[in-house]
């Protein structure tokens, strides 16, 4: 298939329909507005439910009910509308049923702004709901990878029984790139859990979160935590750039890192060995390969559209064996590649000598 | 020997937690009844609320998920629209239907989701030990109303069937009773209706079932009965606030 | 190379078709592009603008805060964008909109009345396209390799193809800018 020029969200609606899904929930909110007009326009005619829920939280808990039922579905929202997303999530998550969740952050807290942010990576990483569990998150960084990681965040959500988020935001979202749809065959995964009749065939099948018992509930948990570990092995993804003789090593991802990787050029021309590390799966964290890619750094600058979130992970991940430095900007502003190639400029100089912060 | 009286096929051959008298069990029993006799068990999904009957996944036979506090609405939502030959209930209490859940079951009814709404309504929120509950009739004494629920305080409760008898998408809003024999016919009756409601895709269905607490209303079972019949009938009429077909121009 | 424009005019001038139209091109030219719209409230009967992105190489940011090329279509937008052309970049007009002439001694300044022009030929609404026309004629290779003809063969992409009285006005407007 040749190439067409679509908006992020626009690529992504489509791209969930290929993949397979069938039951779209949303509740109108900027800017992941594109998403739910495509699908409104679309599903239907593809055989597939399209409906716009009174709320993101009624979205959620829709789509709660068409994943137990054993069918592929998707819910969008941007920022604020993932805070009220985050009871549905959890109950999803702790039911151990596969959806992808998809959010167009905006600048925060509260009603925030609407223009591009990346403000809500600690809440897919950290906490998306109430707690001990995870969900996939993804973060792609161009139109044509929210389309694979669209595709990859359904199968991946099938295969280990998890909510998966596409991590995207207004840049993502509202620009248009060239993009391609690989012809790929759904290949449904059987779902002997699912509640969608049991036919007098077998057993009733229960979808539940509820333990009472302590040891139960540990049992259940801890058995999650044995998938994550699996997930932790199978999963992480990341792109290096330039960093096998970087001096400093630039960290970021979405947005911010192909802002980024513009910046790291232009440092390399003015003879700074500058490099990129961009985690495309959050959670899993590519910690393996983000040690690859330091492995000769003397610092590292991270950058992101916030105050510094996954900033932590670097140093954690890294055991503060060097400098990690940050630029951002949030609220909604994005970070320019002149701005970050002057904190390249900066940090490079400050080289080991400095502590880490 | 011949069979007189046994348990329903669709109701599970386990023990029910619910409290001495609680009639949990008697709606449980007129609710499976309805599956078998309509033969329905293999293509029905149930959805559990957040209280009392949070477990009522390990009683009935049919395919069973539990929903977040109140959202029981929106997860039947999901899995109907997904499988519209399904057939999905709900079986949810006062706290969650007609308070955190009020937005759901509203635009449940709104839209002529066609499923089926159990709704027990015994004024009071038993799980968490008895609080005040959006039905929960004034004067009477909770948990968070020691002295009674005081309306200037506390507000009005809210009378679910009338208020969703306005919706266009409602097929059918009905209140009964299971404080007698002809009250738990009747109450049978209607939940049949609306279980073939929904098989007839005739829109959205709620019976509301006015039902005791005995043990957080601090009163024996027969004295719970009472009051069922004296201080609830009165507040809550019993009878069809709207009987119509929404999707086939009736 | 990478060459970035921002269109900028009122909501309803076809600013971001204008863009998208340019986008189009470059892609099926091969180029790496990119398009970014304003949005938000500002759409809402306020001004629009579009980034667009023409490049050689993977684009970084797709937003563009100094264009070497600017296309204004109200005063708004010239004095919002004016100053933040690159040094050496070009300026277009629609002079039917703005009465402004450019206060920067080191850049190219083009008018042309855009919208008029669109009128009296019966293409009202197409001001937008008139520019483009312009802007592909006097800009030259400074866009890139652009061709009149590769323009005209996207807006057989873009216009639906059940509006082909569109197609015809559209190729039109661009001929009459490019002629100017």
């Amino acid at each position: 298939m040749s190439k067409v020029l679509m908006k992020g969200n626009e690529a992504l609606a489509e791209a969930a329909m290929r993949a397979g899904c069938k039951c779209f929930f949303g509740y109108p909110i900027t800017p992941q507005t594109e998403i739910s007009a495509y699908l409104a326009k679309h599903m239907a005619k593809r055989g597939g439910v399209f409906l716009q829920a009174e709320s993101e939280i009624a979205a959620i808990n829709m789509t709660l009910g068409a994943a137990a039922s054993g069918v592929r579905a998707m819910t969008s929202s941007s920022s604020p509308g993932i805070s009220l997303k985050s009871e549905g999530i959890s109950y999803i998550a702790a039911s151990d049923l596969p959806c992808v969740i998809v959010n167009v952050e905006r600048g925060g807290p509260g009603l925030g702004g609407i223009q591009p942010a990346q403000s809500d990576y600690n809440q897919a990483v950290k906490a998306p709901g109430h707690g001990d569990f995870h969900m996939l998150v993804f973060a792609p960084s161009s139109v044509q990878e929210t389309v694979d990681m669209t595709y990859l965040a359904f199968d991946m959500a099938d295969k280990y029984r998890m909510p998966a988020m596409i991590l995207s935001d207004g840049l993502m979202g509202q620009m248009m790139e060239p993009v391609e749809f690989p012809d790929r065959e759904v290949n449904p995964v059987e779902k002997p859990w699912a509640c969608s009749g049991h036919k007098n065939k077998r057993e009733h099948n229960i979808i539940n979160s509820l333990y009472l018992k302590p040891d139960i509930l540990e049992d259940s948990v801890r058995s999650r935590y044995k998938r994550y570990e699996q997930v932790e092995n199978e999963l992480p993804d990341a792109e290096s750039y330039l960093c096998e003789d970087a001096d400093i090593v630039v960290t970021g991802f979405g947005a911010a890192a192909r802002i980024a990787e513009t910046a790291v050029n232009n440092a390399r021309e003015k003879g700074i060995r500058a490099g990129l590390f961009r985690p495309k799966t959050l959670y899993p964290f590519p910690k393996k390969e983000l040690n690859e890619a330091v492995g000769n750094a003397k610092a590292i600058l991270d950058v992101e559209m916030n105050m510094g979130q996954m900033i932590d992970d670097i140093k954690l991940y890294t055991e503060c064996r060097l400098p990690v430095y940050f630029y951002g900007r949030t609220g909604g502003n994005i970070p320019s590649a002149e701005e970050i190639l002057h904190e390249i400029e900066v940090c490079s100089m400050k080289g080991e000598k400095a502590e880490c912060r | 020997m011949q069979v007189v009286f046994d348990r329903p096929k669709a109701l599970c051959d386990v023990p029910l937690h619910y409290c001495p008298g609680c009639t949990h069990g008697i709606i449980h029993r007129i609710t499976a009844e309805v599956i078998d006799e309509l033969g329905i068990e293999g293509d029905t999904v149930g959805i559990c609320p957040v209280g009392c009957a949070v477990t009522a996944y390990d009683y009935f036979g049919c395919d069973m998920i539990e929903a977040p506090h109140g959202r029981a609405p929106a997860v039947a939502t999901g899995v109907k629209r997904a499988n519209p030959d399904l057939t999905v209930f709900t079986y949810q209490g006062d706290g969650d239907l007609a308070a955190i859940g009020t937005c759901e079951t509203v635009h449940a009814a709104a839209r002529g989701e066609n499923i089926t709404v159990i709704f027990v309504n015994n004024t009071i929120y038993g799980m968490t030990g008895g609080q005040m509950a959006p039905t929960t009739i004034p004067g009477q004494v909770t948990q968070t109303t020691p002295y009674g629920r005081k309306p200037e305080m506390n507000g009005f409760p809210v009378r679910m069937c009338e208020m969703l008898a306005t919706l266009d998408g409602t097929a059918l809003a009905q209140r009964v009773a299971v404080d007698s024999v002809p009250h738990i016919k009747e109450a049978k009756a209607a939940i049949k209706k609306a279980f073939e409601n929904q098989i007839n895709k005739r829109g959205f269905s709620i019976v509301e079932i006015l039902s005791t607490c005995p043990t957080n209303w601090g009163m024996t079972p027969s004295e719970a009965m009472e009051r069922l019949r004296s201080e609830m009938i009165p507040y809550y009429p019993l009878g069809v606030y709207r009987d119509t077909d929404v999707w086939n121009g009736q | 190379m990478l060459t970035e424009i921002i269109f900028s005019g009122f909501g309803g001038q076809g600013i971001l078709f204008a863009g998208k139209t340019l986008a189009y091109s470059g892609m099926d030219m091969g180029k790496e592009i990119s398009w970014l719209p304003s949005y938000g409230p500002e759409m809402r009967g306020g001004t629009a603008n579009c980034s667009v992105c023409i490049s050689d190489d993977k684009i970084g940011s797709p937003l563009v805060t100094s264009p070497d090329i600017l296309a204004v279509m109200n005063t708004p937008s010239f004095d919002r964008f004016e100053s933040k052309v690159k040094s050496g970049g070009i300026i277009f007009a629609d002079s039917a909109m703005t009465e402004r002439e450019t206060v920067r001694e080191d850049v190219e300044f083009h008018k042309i009345p855009a919208s008029e022009l669109a009128d009296k030929n019966g293409l009202t609404g197409m001001g937008n396209i008139v520019l483009l026309g312009n802007m592909l004629k006097e800009c030259g290779n400074r866009l890139g390799d652009f061709t009149l003809s590769a323009v005209k063969e996207a807006f057989k992409k873009i216009v639906p193809p059940s509006k082909p009285e569109l197609l015809e006005k559209n190729i039109k407007a661009l001929e009459l800018g490019y002629a100017y």
